[in-house]
């Protein structure tokens, strides 16, 4: 995680002479010119590729550090990743409420604190049914109430079935809040105090959601930057128990990152099923119901309450 | 009619300077909509965290308020253009009254919009990225349209009364003259610009009554687009439509009598218009009662399950003082009062017309606010405070300073502008005096 983040904030040293990589949504261009003339030739040769595809030598000292930049631009990131669809399951059978995916995924959007993209509920349907454990998530729903209500198309469903928000544009109706039946958007009701500085001045990109502005509003986002990079979703990646499988529904595959299934195979065998099926979002996240359990139910926090009252 | 009794009229109606009361009345009204704007500043700068609005109750007074202007303004439509229209000539002089509440009311409900959005400085992008999909966009459309018809009717009628008012040069001071003729001095009452007024009257009156119907309708797509329970009705825009009309109406029924007493308008405006606008209350508050027993009794007869809660919270939960106080006082007491002929008598009508007004502001919260603290998911993973909601001091200072607002360009205008249009009210009397 931590490793992660600091990659994020390096320095892109090929842009300055490939400057291949698309300018975000910021309007500040970062390929400007404005690198002191005087530099000195520091004898540190550093190899690099060329846009012509050949290896180049330049001198260390003439490399420019850039801010951290949205590897696609805002056009790109409301299209979507060509030929995807991406879809989660969740297994409530191997969940305890460990949060871990709850902490890396405040972590890395900085969301604010006290506020949550993924959020664990612990559910009991009725009187004498099992209670058990739902993380949820924003449901990226193909029939997203969310984006139906958006009046400036702040919040957008690509091709790839991601359902993002522009948090240049988003005017702060709150409308979007009120259409989710899933309750999974936050608003940034003042500045995140987690994000830095430094960090609030950074272009913000649709695909990371970093960095979350005051009178905005955030959710999960699926993290289609980890995925352009090859990885998984900060969730998936953080939880020990492997409760979170993502992966492309084209390609018929999830993966917790130590296992990886036939998508079509784990909905049938394990009978997956969707929340609130019946409202017609028709959501990308799918649940194993909680059979065969590999923990017992404990709600902690609870029982900590029950003390107290 | 002789012209004796017509400069009598005049003189009676033109506009008076404010007395001592008038003052008093209008520094109120400043002072809280200073403090309303110094809490507006504040939220500003520090964000919409100085609310009590948190991700649960994502919408808080700021939008029970905004439903409550949307739905006063609605009177302007009804006392005009239906009764306009219908050829009742009774309401004539409550007409300008009714439309400057409209005006005022429409004004505030906008501003009221802008405050509650989250980056009120990108409200442009409503235009360079507006989609039309949007009930927000539709409710944009319609409120402007709304706003412009409603003011030509405010105008178009008011221009006999500046030439009037133009000719009384020495009853009005410098700035308020140079005003009238900017306005109106190109008004010679011909008889080609009478009947091309009378004919835009005709016009906007017709049209003003969809677009009236539009705005509230439209108002109440916010809510039921979404699924949330309380919300997810089919019943929301004619149930919208009949509280607003009945609340508009209040709200003429209090003005009339604040005017009335006021200026000492008992000739024009008498008791026998309290008679009848007492009987429209009437007849308003049991066709919104009709909605209220099919908006709350047939989802309570089936008693689904997320319907169940938000619906026992009101009843007999954490509502229900609020719940069956809006009730009573929108609906059951002025009922009861007006019912009765001595209950439509100026002073009685006025205090049933307050309890409308009064019990409907409440009622607009009750709409929007416990449908948001009964979500699907239980509410988890979250502070305390986003469990409940009361407003703090700056929303209620911003919604009381949005009221006072309103208040004050209608006082304003009453101070600028004959309240009681003169030159109908001449040619009424010459009209009847003939027949
Ligand atoms: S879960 Fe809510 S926020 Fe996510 S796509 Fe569906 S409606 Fe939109
Ligand atoms: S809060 Fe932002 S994202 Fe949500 S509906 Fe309004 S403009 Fe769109």
């Amino acid at each position: 995680m931590e490793q992660s983040n600091t990659s994020r904030r390096d320095f892109l040293l090929t842009s300055l002479l490939t400057g291949m990589t698309a300018i975000g949504c910021s309007t500040k261009d970062p390929f400007t010119a404005d690198a002191p003339v005087d530099v000195k030739p520091s004898g540190e040769k550093v190899k690099l590729l060329s846009v012509d595809g050949e290896v180049i030598e330049v001198d260390k000292a003439f490399l420019k550090p850039v801010p951290q930049l949205p590897s696609v631009s805002n056009a790109e990131a409301r299209v979507g990743i060509p030929g995807k669809k991406f879809v989660m399951v969740i297994d409530l059978s191997r969940c305890k409420s460990l949060k871990k995916c709850q902490s890396a995924c405040d972590h890395m959007h900085h969301v604010h604190s006290g506020q949550n993209w993924v959020k664990v509920y612990p559910m009991q349907d009725a009187e004498h049914t099992s209670p058990y454990w739902q993380p949820t998530i924003c449901m990226h729903c193909d029939e997203p109430p969310c984006v139906k209500v958006c009046p400036v198309d702040a919040t957008f469903k690509r091709e790839d079935g991601i359902v993002l928000i522009d948090s240049d544009r988003c005017i702060g109706c709150r409308f979007c809040m009120a259409a989710c039946p899933y309750s999974t958007r936050v608003f940034n009701w003042e500045s995140p105090d987690t994000v830095s500085e430094e960090l609030a001045v950074q272009p913000y990109s649709c695909e990371s959601s970093v960095p979350q502005k005051k009178g905005t509003v955030g959710k999960c986002d699926f993290c289609p930057d980890m995925t352009r990079q090859g990885e998984l979703p900060h969730c998936v990646a953080a939880c020990p128990n492997g409760v979170f499988a993502f992966g492309d529904m084209n390609e018929d595959t999830v993966t917790n990152g130590s296992e990886t299934f036939r998508f079509s195979d784990l909905i049938r065998d394990k009978a997956g099923y969707r929340l609130m099926e019946d409202l017609g979002t028709k959501p990308s996240v799918y649940y194993l119901p909680p059979v065969n359990r590999n923990f017992p139910f404990e709600n902690k926090e609870q029982k900590a309450e029950d003390k107290k009252s | 009619m002789e012209n004796s009794a017509k400069q009598k009229v005049i003189e009676e109606l033109l506009p008076q300077k404010f007395g001592k009361q008038g003052k008093i009345w209008v520094g109120i009204l400043l002072t809280l909509c200073i403090i309303g704007l110094i809490a507006y500043i504040r939220q500003l700068s520090k964000g919409l965290v100085v609310t009590a609005m948190r991700d649960y109750v994502s919408w808080g007074i700021y939008i029970s308020n905004f439903v409550f202007f949307v739905a006063i303004s609605l009177v302007g439509s009804l006392i005009t253009a239906v009764l306009r229209l219908t050829d009742v000539h009774w309401s004539t002089p409550l007409t300008r009254i009714a439309e400057i509440i409209a005006v005022s009311a429409i004004t505030f409900a906008s501003i009221i919009i802008i405050v509650d959005m989250g980056r009120p400085d990108r409200f442009y992008n409503l235009f360079i990225h507006g989609r039309l999909q949007s009930p927000i966009v539709w409710d944009v459309i319609v409120i402007t349209t709304y706003f412009f018809i409603s003011l030509l009717l405010l105008y178009f009628p008011l221009l006999p009364d500046l030439q009037i008012m133009l000719r009384y040069k020495e009853k009005t001071n410098k700035w308020l003259y140079k005003l009238y003729h900017y306005l109106g001095s190109f008004w010679k009452n011909t008889a080609g610009q009478i009947k091309m007024s009378e004919r835009a009257i005709n016009i906007l009156s017709v049209t003003i009554i969809p677009v009236a119907f539009s705005i509230h309708t439209v108002t109440s797509w916010l809510f039921a687009t979404t699924y949330r329970p309380g919300w997810d009705s089919t019943n929301f825009g004619a149930y919208f439509i009949s509280g607003a009309f009945l609340v508009g109406a209040g709200g003429v029924v209090v003005a009339m009598y604040v005017f009335r007493t006021h200026y000492k308008l008992e000739k024009y405006i008498t008791d026998g218009h309290f008679d009848k606008m007492g009987k429209i209350l009437v007849m308003l508050a049991l066709l919104y009662l009709y909605f209220n027993v099919n908006e709350y009794l047939i989802p309570a007869f089936k008693m689904k399950k997320p319907e169940e809660e938000h619906l026992r919270g009101l009843f007999t939960g954490e509502f229900a003082p609020i719940f069956w106080f809006a009730v009573s006082m929108a609906m059951f007491f002025p009922i009861l009062i007006l019912l009765f002929k001595k209950g439509r008598k100026p002073l009685p009508a006025f205090i049933a017309g307050l309890m409308v007004v009064i019990g409907s502001w409440f009622k607009r919260y009750l709409i929007v606010t416990p449908t948001l603290l009964h979500p699907f998911l239980p509410m988890q993973d979250v502070p305390d405070s986003y469990r409940h909601y009361f407003p703090t001091w700056e929303e209620w200072a911003i919604a009381v300073g949005s009221l006072a607002g309103a208040l004050l360009i209608i006082t304003f205008f009453a101070r600028i502008f004959p309240i009681i249009p003169i030159q109908e009210t001449i040619t009424e009397t010459e009209q009847h005096e003939k027949a």
